[in-house]
């Protein structure tokens, strides 16, 4: 089934499968020393000589160290080179074309994501030549699918490609639009695949395959009917998906959401806040993402272990119990076998006047069982009170692993 | 763990046991995935089921439940055997390895092969590539904890470890997943009956001491308290007569349920206080509404030792306190002040009593979590433990024997029972299935099996069954799939109204007090359909 459906060469360049092709992808060879477009470069030049691992990168003299690529050269360097498919940890694909630079000897604009920074290199990351390119792959974006409705769009303030079309001020007026070719899919709880907005950066295939190694996704069929697939193309409640929703973070516009994204508040409205999963003991750093004190979203925190913005189904769709109608929001004292609602203070007088008794009565007639689920500060609180309250060492909490 | 999950990519060769890690610790099995798929690096896993994470593995195998510290110890032996050990490093930095090689000296692959079912030529082959790698990290959870022997089982780890250099190097160890959030956290901070903040022993007089006069109190007792397991049967005999539960579901996590409920039924006072109306707060005097984890400030310590924040998003019920509120104001209430202005000078008071803590502060983790020990204010944390020489000098091998499971298959109870979790569900479902995303994934209790024993008792995917016990029974699904191996069947332990734990064995490990969760016996039949 899955060979029938898809293509054979998936590994090769997604934007092959697109039909749109903007620019030769040819890696060309290129001659450092070849004449400058300034002078200031010039000079720079001549001041590194004979120091080697460096380049520059818009009349700036930078170090780099083997391997690194021209954009994370950059980016070390705060020089913002946009990008659009380049994902950390995965392969660079080169797919967008967004991250263009000008490399002086080189016969065609080259992707800052793909290619190693050498010695001598001289680099502009903003010439008109780059901005031009940019300007035309995003108006191609801009035409595949839909995008002409930011205004009612879930990702609209979180969305990479509208950020995009505002810093090169790109309208999406120049080609004919591509017109929806799949319809939405909603049928699984969590997340909702919007074709239309799919602009096959290949993002989610590289977080799916490279980071998370679910391999539930991947591209398939040829050129303008390019989408991206499950095996056979089957609904993702069907597939090998586990719902991490690591595409879904990845995803630089709406095509992949959360399920509800259309009914709560979007992203941008939110506020973040940093926390720590309270499932299992990865205790992967999460953002809550809230407003009108409820948590609507959840995603990981990229840049800190130990997850370093993955997270599994359970810490990213699990939240639904916070705002649950089913939590205990005041005291209940059992009377004849039934609960009946107390006040704060009479189920602490109680407790504290029975726990006194039997304390008192008897030596280590108490027990407390503290919890692998509440914090550090809570156990030592319980563990406190009942060795110094208590005056027991009657304390354990129940799963012991 | 002993060293950091960053290490698991840095490793040669990773051993995985008694870990379903794609579903129990998802974002940890990427980390193995992509060592194994895209780092060519060996993976050897080792479950009695065909995890998902075997599909990545160069080399699986599938002991039969029990089994563990045979092939463990089979795996020593061919490695003795072939000359392939750290003879340095077992010079250097171990003592005891004698009596150890001896130990394993019966474990041949033929005797292995008889009591696990492992083929003594994949036993080899699996013993010669973890030896063969200049790194390698053991990663285990409860698999391999959750037995009679469990304690031995990691000793035995350990021994594997050291026989090939692997304790206290990058990309090495033995390294245990923990199952919930703040498991870690419960134990460093001494939520345990015998020792208290930083292990430190409460019958040690000098510890209790420190503690008195950290604490400012006199009458410590000196003597350590009773298990979570202990208490059970201590309420039953009448000899605990109040227990106060904090944020836990003993009624549906603990083993052997009806004995378990017996004993909470027996207490004179029980308090329960939850986020929920758990199975074991309907069984309370007194149920105390607490918030969740969203709803407050403090910090939890992951499987690595690594102690992160957690911060307040949102308010929670009106006028519920944190925890740790609640506790304080029952002190006061009975005449003990106990007071603090925050979770943070909760933080700080307990840093300046736990030595391994003392250099941590919220400031410090701010931006990324430390990981224990931290005894100064500029120690940079210690990912990695036994560096360099062994906490307490040098690295001890344990000689150790194997025990078949306190309970075996017989004619009676033909199947052994293993337990565990689902990717959906956590523990005893209750944050879980109030996530209606969650449930529509994985909707109700099932046993899985293989297709043969289903064949056998006639039954067929989709059928409800009855699981017997020598203890209890339960209704559940049949779930027929190729991940169990004939004679071993599966059932998750997060369903309440089908709670895996009416069937196992509250047999406990002798030293760690754990509850023999994974293996037991069992006898199915088919269950007439509920009407409705
Ligand atoms: S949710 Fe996770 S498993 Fe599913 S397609 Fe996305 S990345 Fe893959
Ligand atoms: S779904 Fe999103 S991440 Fe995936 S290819 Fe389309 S636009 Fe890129
Ligand atoms: S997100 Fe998943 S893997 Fe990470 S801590 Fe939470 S439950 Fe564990
Ligand atoms: S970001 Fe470099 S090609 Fe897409």
């Amino acid at each position: 089934m899955w060979h029938t459906y898809l293509i054979s060469a998936f590994k090769t360049n997604p934007l092959a499968t697109r039909g749109v092709c903007i620019l030769p992808t040819a890696v060309v060879s290129f001659l450092p020393w070849q004449t400058s477009l300034n002078q200031k470069t010039d000079k720079v030049r001549l001041e590194m000589e004979h120091k080697d691992k460096s380049m520059i990168i818009d009349g700036r003299a930078l170090r780099f160290t083997e391997g690194e690529t021209i954009l994370e050269v950059a980016r070390r360097n705060h020089i913002d080179i946009p990008t659009l498919c380049h994902l950390k940890g995965a392969t660079p694909t080169g797919a967008c074309r967004v991250c263009v630079v000008e490399v002086e000897g080189a016969r065609t604009l080259m992707t800052s994501c793909t290619v190693p920074a050498t010695a001598g290199m001289v680099v502009h990351s903003e010439s008109p030549e780059v901005i031009r390119s940019r300007r035309m792959t995003i108006e191609l974006m801009l035409t595949s699918g839909r995008h002409d409705d930011c205004l009612v769009c879930p990702s609209s303030g979180d969305c990479r490609l509208q950020d995009l079309a505002f810093r090169y001020k790109v309208k999406g007026a120049t080609f004919t639009p591509s017109g929806v070719k799949y319809p939405m899919e909603a049928a699984n709880p969590f997340i909702l695949r919007d074709f239309s907005k799919c602009i096959l950066c290949g993002r989610c295939v590289q977080a799916c395959n490279e980071v998370q190694v679910n391999e539930a996704i991947d591209f398939g069929y040829r050129g303008a009917e390019a989408k991206i697939v499950t095996k056979g193309d089957r609904a993702l409640k069907d597939s090998d998906c586990v719902f991490c929703g690591e595409c879904v973070q990845a995803c630089p516009v709406a095509a992949l959401v959360p399920k509800n994204a259309r009914l709560v508040p979007r992203m941008s409205e939110t506020r973040a806040v940093k926390t720590t999963c309270s499932y299992c003991g990865v205790g992967c750093q999460m953002n809550l993402h809230v407003k009108n004190n409820r948590v609507w979203h959840v995603t990981g925190c990229e840049e800190v272990a130990p997850n370093h913005g993955s997270l599994c189904v359970k810490g990213r769709y699990g939240f639904d119990f916070i705002a649950s109608e089913h939590r205990l929001t005041t005291p209940l004292i059992k009377e004849n076998g039934a609960f009946r609602e107390a006040s704060w203070d009479e189920a602490l007088d109680l407790t504290a006047r029975r726990f006194k008794e039997i304390a008192g009565a008897h030596a280590d007639a108490v027990g407390v069982l503290t919890s692998a689920r509440v914090t550090n500060e809570e156990n030592y609180i319980a563990q406190k009170f009942a060795r110094t309250v208590l005056k027991t060492n009657n304390i354990d909490h129940c799963a012991r692993l | 763990m002993t060293n950091p999950i960053s290490d698991i990519e840095k490793a040669d060769v990773i051993l995985v046991t008694g870990s379903n890690t794609t579903e129990t610790h998802p974002v940890i099995s990427s980390a193995i995935k992509r060592a194994a798929k895209f780092g060519g690096k060996g993976l050897i896993v080792i479950d009695p089921r065909e995890i998902t994470l075997k599909q990545y593995a160069t080399l699986k195998m599938a002991p039969r439940p029990g089994g563990d510290i045979a092939w463990i110890n089979g795996m020593i032996h061919v490695i003795l055997k072939e000359g392939l050990q750290a003879k340095e490093y077992i010079l250097d930095r171990t003592e005891g390895f004698d009596a150890m090689a001896e130990a394993v000296a019966p474990f041949t692959p033929e005797y292995v092969e008889k009591i696990t079912g492992i083929p003594g030529n994949t036993l080899v082959e699996a013993a010669r590539l973890y030896a063969g790698a200049e790194k390698g990290s053991i990663l285990y959870c409860m698999g391999i904890t959750q037995h009679i022997n469990g304690t031995n089982a990691v000793k035995s780890l350990a021994n594997l470890a050291m026989v090939c250099g692997n304790l206290g190097i990058e990309g090495g160890g033995v390294n245990p997943l923990r199952g919930q959030n703040n498991v870690q956290g419960a134990c460093d901070m001494g939520g345990l009956p015998d020792v208290y903040p930083g292990y430190r022993k409460v019958h040690d007089e000098s510890h209790a001491q420190t503690m008195e006069k950290a604490w400012g109190v006199t009458g410590l007792s000196r003597t350590p308290g009773i298990t979570a397991t202990d208490m059970v049967d201590a309420a039953i005999d009448g000899t605990l007569k109040a227990l106060y539960v904090i944020g836990e579901n003993p009624l549906v996590s603990e083993a052997d349920l009806n004995h378990t409920e017996k004993g909470f039924h027996n207490l004179e006072f029980l308090v329960v206080q939850d986020i929920f109306m758990t199975e074991t707060a309907q069984a309370a005097n007194v149920v105390l509404p607490a918030l969740c984890f969203a709803e407050k400030e403090g910090t939890f310590t992951n499987t690595e030792r690594r102690v992160q924040r957690v911060r307040k998003a949102v308010d929670g019920p009106e006028g519920v306190p944190a925890d740790w509120e609640i506790v304080c104001d029952l002190a006061r209430r009975m005449g003990v002040p106990m007071e603090f202005k925050s979770a943070e000078a909760i933080f700080t008071e307990l840093a300046a009593v736990t030595p391994a803590f003392s250099g941590l502060s919220y400031k410090r983790i701010e931006k990324e979590g430390i990981p224990w020990p931290c005894p100064t204010a500029d120690h940079p944390g210690t990912p990695r433990l036994h560096v360099g020489s062994f906490a307490k000098g040098k690295g001890t091998f344990f000689p150790i024997e194997w025990t078949p499971p306190a309970e075996v298959t017989d004619a009676e109870y033909p199947l052994a029972l293993t337990t565990g979790r689902v990717l959906y569900h956590y523990h005893t479902g209750t944050m879980t299935r109030k996530s209606k995303g969650l449930n529509e994934r994985s909707p109700e209790c099932f046993v899985e099996m293989a297709g043969s024993d289903a064949k056998n008792l006639g039954l067929s995917d989709g059928t409800l069954a009855t699981v017997t016990s020598r203890r209890g029974n339960i209704k559940a699904r049949v779930k027929v799939s190729r991940r169990m191996h004939k004679g071993t069947v599966f059932i998750p332990f997060h369903f309440a109204e089908a709670a895996a734990n009416r069937l196992t064995n509250a047999k406990l490990d002798p030293d760690s007090k754990i509850p023999e969760f994974k293996v037991c016996a069992v006898r199915i039949g088919s269950a007439p359909e509920a009407r409705g």
